[in-house]
C-alpha cells in the first residue's frame, strides 16, 4: 500500500478504471457473483419479514449508534475503565504503524510460536499479516473464507463474504495444492477439509487475534459476531488473546445489542442471529477452567477521528460492517470487490476511504456511482451513504478541483442563467447532433460506443409552446 | 389549480413530446398550465459533479423563476428530486434557504401530483399494450414515489402491467456518470434493460426521460430478442395522454 | 484542527491522550440526527419531506419517542406467555437445524444421553460440574472428561472428545439462541470445541427476547460478569463457499437442546 501510494498521481483512479473495464467484460464472473447473492436476498427478505417493523428497528439501531458516536469523548474512557477493571489491557494506536508495532511487541513478549487469527477487517486495514510474517511469525486465518483468501494470496473480495467470487473447483484445487487433499466438488467436503486442518492449529496456537464488532461501555465487554466458531476457539484456547478494534465501535448499553445483533445478522447475512455472538470481558477469571491468561485490546484511530470531525459524514462511523450496501450495489456487483483497491469495498468503502487514505487519490470512488441510493435504503443504521458520495464530490471540487471540469461547469452556469443562450445552444446542439455523432467528440463518443442515441427533435418544447400561443410571463 | 410546468432541459430539447403530454393530461383534468420560459436547467449536472457553487447560482435562479407558482409539476423524478430534496441542502444556511424550502413544498413529480395532490388515478386513457414500469432511482428513493405510477397505469384501459425481476435496480444513467464511467454504466443498463425486456412487454414506462435515454440506447443497440421485437420506452405522461409514440 | 492536535502530540503526549483529544476536538461541532422514520410526520403531510426531523442537532430529541428499554414491539416476536415462547423457540430451532428434545425429568434426560452415546458410538464425552449436567453422565458407556475437575484443563483431551455437555444461562425464544457463559457452561471451550454440543436446561430458563437475556445476565453478574458470554444460535455454519450453507465449520456440527420439565 505504501509503495503504491508513492506511485504516479491518480494511480488509484487509473487502476480502478482499468480493472472496472476488465471486470465488466467478464460476464461469467458477474453472473457468478450475482447468482451467489441470490440466496442472500431470499433469506434476508424472509428474516426481515419476521420484524414487526423493520423501519422502526432501523431507527433504534441508528439511534444507538448515533448517541454513542456523538458521545465518544465520554463513552470511550468509560469503556476503557470498565474493560481494565475486568482485567483486560488496553493499548492505543494513533495510526496503522503504531497498531502494528503494539501487536508485534505483544506477540514478541508472548514468545509466540503459532498465531491463529479470526476474521478482522481492521487487521486488513493495517496490513497486520504482512507485518507479522515479515518478522517471522506464522499466522493462520481461521475463518474459512479468509483462509481461502490467505492461500490464494488475495485480500478479501467482500468484507463480509471474503471469497464469494471463488468457484468450488478453484477451492478444491487450492486445497489440493496446499493441503494435499483429493479433489472434490462438494462445499460440505471442502469445509470439512478446512475444519480438520484447523483443529490442531487452534490447540497449538499461543496467541489468538480477533477483531471486535461492538465495545460495550457500561460493562467493558467486547462483542464478536461470527458464524463458524473460529473466533470462539481463537479466544478460548491460546494463552494470549489480542483484539483489534476501531474506536468507533463503542455502544453505551449492553441492551443496545438486543437490537444491533439481530439487525447485523439480518442485514448482513439474512440470518435472525449470527451463529455466535460472544461478549468477552478480560482474560480467564479465578474459578474459570479455561481461557487466556492475558487479554489485550488495541484501540485504533487511523483517521477515524478525521471522520468524526466532519459532522456531515460522522454517521459513516455508525457502520456495523454488515455489508448489506455491497450486496445491493450495482457498482459492486458489476465491477467486483478487487476493483476498488480498498480494504472496505462497496458504497461504505467509497464514502470512508477518501477520509482514511486521501480525497485527491480516492474521490473517483465517489464519482463512480449513479447515486441510485440502494445502499442507504438497506443500511440497518441509516447511514446516508449515497448522499455522502455527493458530499465527497463537493469536497473534492472545493479542495482538489479539476481545472477543465470546473471550467465546464462555469460555462454551464453562464448558459443556464440565460434562457436565450440556453435555447440557442440547444438549437445548435439539436441541429448538429447528427453530425456530431460521426465525430470523435469526447463524452458523446463514450456514450455511442455502447449505446444508441436518438435523433434530436426539430423543435424544442419551448418553441412548440410558444407557437401554440400559450406562452406566459 | 394553476400549474406551472417544470420542463427539465433534457425534455425541452430532446423529448418535447413528454412536456406536451403532461400539459394535455393536466388540462384534460381541468387544470390550467403555464410554462415560464425563464426556466432552463435545475443545475443537477453541476450539483452531482460536486460543483455546488456553480449549482447554487442555477438553483437560486430557478427558485426565482417559479416564485409564486401554486404548484410546480415536472415529468422527471430526478429533476424534481433536485428541487425538492437537494435545493434545500444546497442553500442551507444561506439567505435563500427559506425560499428553497418553500419551493420544495410546492414541487411535485408528475405521477405523484396526479395521485397524491389531485387525488386522480383514472385519467380516462386507453393504451392497449403490455407494459412494465421502470422506477427511476431519484423518484423511488428521494421522493418515495413507487405506487402512484402503478396505480395510474392499472387504471388505463386495455393496459397490461407486468413487473420485472430487477424492479428496484438502477438503469445506470446517473448523468455524467454514464459518460465518465461508460463501462460500468453500460453493464448496469445490461442488467436492468435485460430484466425489463425479458418481461416481453411492448413498452417500458418510465417517469424519467433520461432513464429512457439510457435504456433505449442500450436496448436498441444490444438487445437480442428471441421474438425479434425490441421494447421501446415511453413516458408515463404519454401513456396517460393516450397517444403512443 | 488535526494539525493543532498533532503539534501538541509531538510534544510527548501519549497515544491515549492524543486520540482522546482528537475525539473531544472532533465533537465540538454537533452532528445532525439521522432521518428517523418515526420522526417524519405521518398523515399530517401528504408528501413526506426528507427534511422533517433531520436538522435537530443538539440533544436527544428522538429519545422521547424511542426509549431504549421498552418491549421493542418492532423486533421479531419472542412471545409473552410460556406456551407462545416455547412454540416460537421450537420453530426457530427447527429452522436453525438445531435439535430440541423435551424430557420429563433428569433421569429421562440421562436415558436420552445414554442412547445417543450408544448409537453414535462415542468414546469420550466432556462435561462440567453442574447440578443439571452431572446426572446425565451417570450411565454413559464411554469415558468422560470433566473440564473443571481437579486436574488442570487439557485442551488436547477436550479436542478428542466426541461431545460436550453443558448447562446454560438462558434460552431466547425470539431468536432461538442459547446463552452460555464461562461461569455456567464449563468455561469457554467446552461448548465450542467438541463436534456435538448438548445443552441441558429447564423450561423456566426460556426467556422471550435477547433484551431479557442480556438484562438477566447483567443482573446475575452484578458488576462482575463472566469473562465470556455467548449467544449460540444453531450449530456452527458457513456459507463461504459459493454462499452455500454448510453446518459444522469449526464449532459443533450438531446442537442438541434437552429441555427438562
Amino acid at each position: 500500500m505504501i509503495a503504491q501510494d508513492a506511485q504516479s498521481p491518480q494511480w488509484a483512479k487509473k487502476k480502478f478504471l482499468h480493472d472496472a473495464k476488465v471486470h465488466v467484460q467478464d460476464t461469467g464472473h458477474r453472473t457468478f457473483v450475482q447468482k451467489a447473492l441470490g440466496g442472500y436476498f431470499l433469506s434476508r427478505d424472509a428474516q426481515k419479514a419476521r420484524y414487526r417493523d423493520w423501519e422502526q428497528a432501523r431507527d433504534a439501531a441508528s439511534l444507538a449508534k448515533w448517541s454513542a458516536v456523538n458521545r465518544l469523548d465520554e463513552l470511550l474512557p468509560l469503556f476503557v475503565a470498565n474493560f481494565e477493571a475486568n482485567g483486560g489491557q488496553v493499548h492505543w494506536a494513533r495510526d496503522a504503524e503504531e497498531a502494528r508495532r503494539i501487536i508485534l511487541d505483544l506477540v514478541r513478549e508472548a514468545k509466540a510460536k503459532a498465531i491463529i487469527k479470526s476474521k478482522c477487517m481492521t487487521s486488513e486495514e493495517i496490513h497486520l499479516n504482512a507485518a507479522l510474517e515479515k518478522d517471522g511469525y506464522g499466522v493462520i486465518e481461521s475463518d474459512l473464507g479468509e483462509f481461502i483468501q490467505q492461500l490464494r494470496g488475495e485480500p478479501p473480495y467482500h468484507f463480509v463474504f471474503p471469497c464469494m467470487h471463488v468457484r468450488r473447483e478453484e477451492i478444491s484445487e487450492l486445497f489440493g495444492k496446499f493441503l494435499g487433499t483429493p479433489p472434490t466438488n462438494s462445499p460440505e467436503e471442502l469445509t470439512m477439509i478446512a475444519r480438520r486442518h484447523m483443529r490442531q492449529l487452534y490447540v497449538d496456537a499461543d496467541v489468538g487475534i480477533t477483531g471486535a464488532n461492538f465495545l460495550v461501555a457500561e460493562t467493558g465487554q467486547i462483542s464478536i459476531t461470527e458464524n463458524e466458531g473460529n473466533a470462539r476457539l481463537t479466544a478460548a484456547l491460546p494463552r494470549v488473546h489480542i483484539s483489534l478494534s476501531g474506536i468507533e465501535k463503542v455502544v453505551e448499553h449492553l441492551d443496545d445489542l438486543a437490537v444491533l445483533l439481530p439487525m447485523l445478522a439480518t442485514a448482513g447475512a439474512g440470518q435472525q442471529m449470527t451463529c455466535y455472538n460472544t461478549l468477552y470481558s478480560g482474560p480467564r477469571r479465578d474459578g474459570e477452567c479455561d481461557g487466556p491468561d492475558e487479554m489485550h485490546l488495541v484501540l485504533l484511530d487511523n483517521s477515524r477521528t478525521a471522520i468524526l470531525a466532519d459532522p456531515e459524514q460522522r454517521d459513516s462511523l455508525h457502520c456495523i460492517r454488515c455489508g448489506a450496501c455491497l450486496n445491493v450495489c450495482p457498482i459492486f456487483k458489476n465491477v467486483g470487490g478487487f476493483t476498488y483497491g480498498t480494504t472496505y469495498q462497496g458504497p461504505i468503502g467509497s464514502v470512508i476511504t477518501p477520509h482514511l487514505r486521501g480525497l485527491s487519490d480516492w474521490n473517483h470512488l465517489s464519482a463512480a456511482s449513479s447515486l441510485c441510493g440502494a445502499c442507504s435504503d438497506v443500511c440497518p443504521v441509516r447511514i446516508d451513504i449515497h448522499h455522502h458520495l455527493l458530499h465527497n464530490r463537493r469536497n473534492a471540487a472545493r479542495t482538489v478541483p479539476n481545472r477543465w471540469e470546473k471550467f465546464g461547469h462555469q460555462i454551464f452556469v453562464i448558459v443556464a442563467s440565460r434562457p436565450w443562450l440556453f435555447a440557442a445552444g440547444g438549437a445548435i446542439f439539436r441541429h448538429t447532433l447528427g453530425m456530431l455523432k460521426r465525430l470523435p467528440v469526447p463524452l458523446l463518443r463514450d456514450w455511442l460506443a455502447t449505446r444508441a442515441l436518438p435523433a434530436a427533435p426539430r423543435k424544442s418544447f419551448r418553441q412548440q409552446w410558444r407557437q401554440a400561443g400559450k406562452d406566459s410571463l | 389549480m394553476k400549474i406551472s410546468l417544470f420542463i427539465p432541459c433534457f425534455v425541452d430539447q430532446m423529448t418535447p413530446q413528454v412536456g406536451v403530454a403532461v400539459a394535455q393530461v393536466l388540462e384534460r383534468l381541468g387544470h390550467a398550465c403555464e410554462f415560464r420560459s425563464g426556466q432552463t436547467c435545475c443545475g443537477q449536472p453541476s450539483f452531482n459533479a460536486g460543483y455546488w457553487d456553480e449549482a447554487r447560482e442555477v438553483a437560486i435562479r430557478a427558485i426565482g423563476v417559479f416564485d409564486g407558482a401554486e404548484a410546480v409539476v415536472g415529468p422527471s423524478g430526478s429533476c424534481v428530486a433536485m428541487m425538492r430534496v437537494f435545493y434545500p441542502e444546497l442553500l442551507k444556511d444561506t439567505p435563500h434557504e427559506t425560499a428553497a424550502l418553500d419551493l420544495a413544498a410546492r414541487t411535485f413529480e408528475f405521477g405523484e401530483f396526479l395521485v397524491k395532490k389531485l387525488g386522480v388515478t383514472d385519467v380516462g386513457a386507453r393504451f392497449p399494450h403490455r407494459v412494465t414500469y421502470h422506477d427511476g432511482c431519484h423518484g423511488l428513493r428521494e421522493l418515495r414515489v413507487k405506487d402512484e405510477p402503478r396505480q395510474l397505469l392499472r387504471a388505463v384501459r386495455d393496459l397490461e402491467l407486468v413487473e420485472c425481476d430487477e424492479a428496484e435496480s438502477c438503469c445506470g444513467f446517473g448523468g455524467l456518470f454514464s459518460v465518465k464511467f461508460p463501462m460500468i454504466s453500460t453493464a448496469m443498463a445490461e442488467v436492468k434493460g435485460g430484466s425489463l425486456a425479458r418481461t416481453q412487454c411492448d413498452y417500458i414506462v418510465s417517469s424519467d426521460p433520461t432513464c429512457q435515454l439510457q435504456l433505449d440506447g442500450w436496448l436498441q443497440r444490444n438487445w437480442r430478442s428471441p421474438t425479434g421485437t425490441i421494447p421501446r420506452t415511453i413516458h408515463l405522461a404519454e401513456v396517460l395522454a393516450g397517444a403512443p409514440l | 484542527m488535526k494539525a493543532a492536535v498533532d503539534t501538541i502530540a509531538a510534544g510527548g503526549m501519549s497515544a491515549r491522550d492524543t486520540i482522546l483529544l482528537r475525539v473531544r476536538e472532533a465533537l465540538r461541532l454537533p452532528a445532525p440526527m439521522p432521518h428517523f422514520k418515526s420522526l417524519v410526520p405521518s398523515g399530517g403531510s401528504d408528501i413526506p419531506s426528507p427534511h422533517a426531523g433531520g436538522s435537530s442537532s443538539a440533544g436527544h430529541a428522538g429519545l422521547a419517542i424511542l426509549p431504549l428499554d421498552v418491549a421493542r414491539p418492532w423486533l421479531p416476536d419472542g412471545g409473552d406467555t410460556p406456551e407462545s415462547q416455547l412454540a416460537i423457540l421450537a420453530n426457530n430451532l427447527e429452522k436453525l437445524r438445531a435439535q430440541m428434545h423435551r424430557v420429563a425429568d433428569l433421569s429421562a434426560a440421562a436415558d436420552f444421553v445414554l442412547s445417543l452415546a450408544r448409537t453414535r458410538d462415542w468414546h469420550r464425552v466432556a462435561y462440567h460440574g453442574h447440578a443439571l449436567v452431572e446426572p446425565l453422565l451417570a450411565g454413559v458407556p464411554c469415558a468422560t472428561y470433566r473440564v473443571d475437575g481437579a486436574d488442570a484443563f487439557d485442551k488436547s483431551a477436550l479436542e478428542h472428545c466426541d461431545a460436550g455437555i453443558t448447562a446454560c444461562d438462558a434460552i431466547v425464544a425470539q431468536t432461538g439462541s442459547i446463552l452460555v457463559s464461562s461461569a455456567t457452561s464449563g468455561g469457554r471451550a467446552l461448548s465450542i470445541l467438541p463436534h456435538v454440543h448438548i445443552v441441558v436446561a429447564t423450561l423456566d430458563q426460556i426467556v422471550s427476547t435477547l433484551g431479557d437475556a442480556l438484562h438477566a445476565a447483567k443482573h446475575r453478574g452484578a458488576g462482575r460478569m463472566p469473562s465470556m458470554l455467548s449467544f449460540i444460535t444453531g450449530p456452527s455454519r458457513t456459507g463461504d463457499i459459493e454462499r452455500i450453507l454448510v453446518l459444522g465449520a469449526h464449532g459443533p456440527k450438531e446442537l442438541i437442546l434437552i429441555l427438562v420439565g
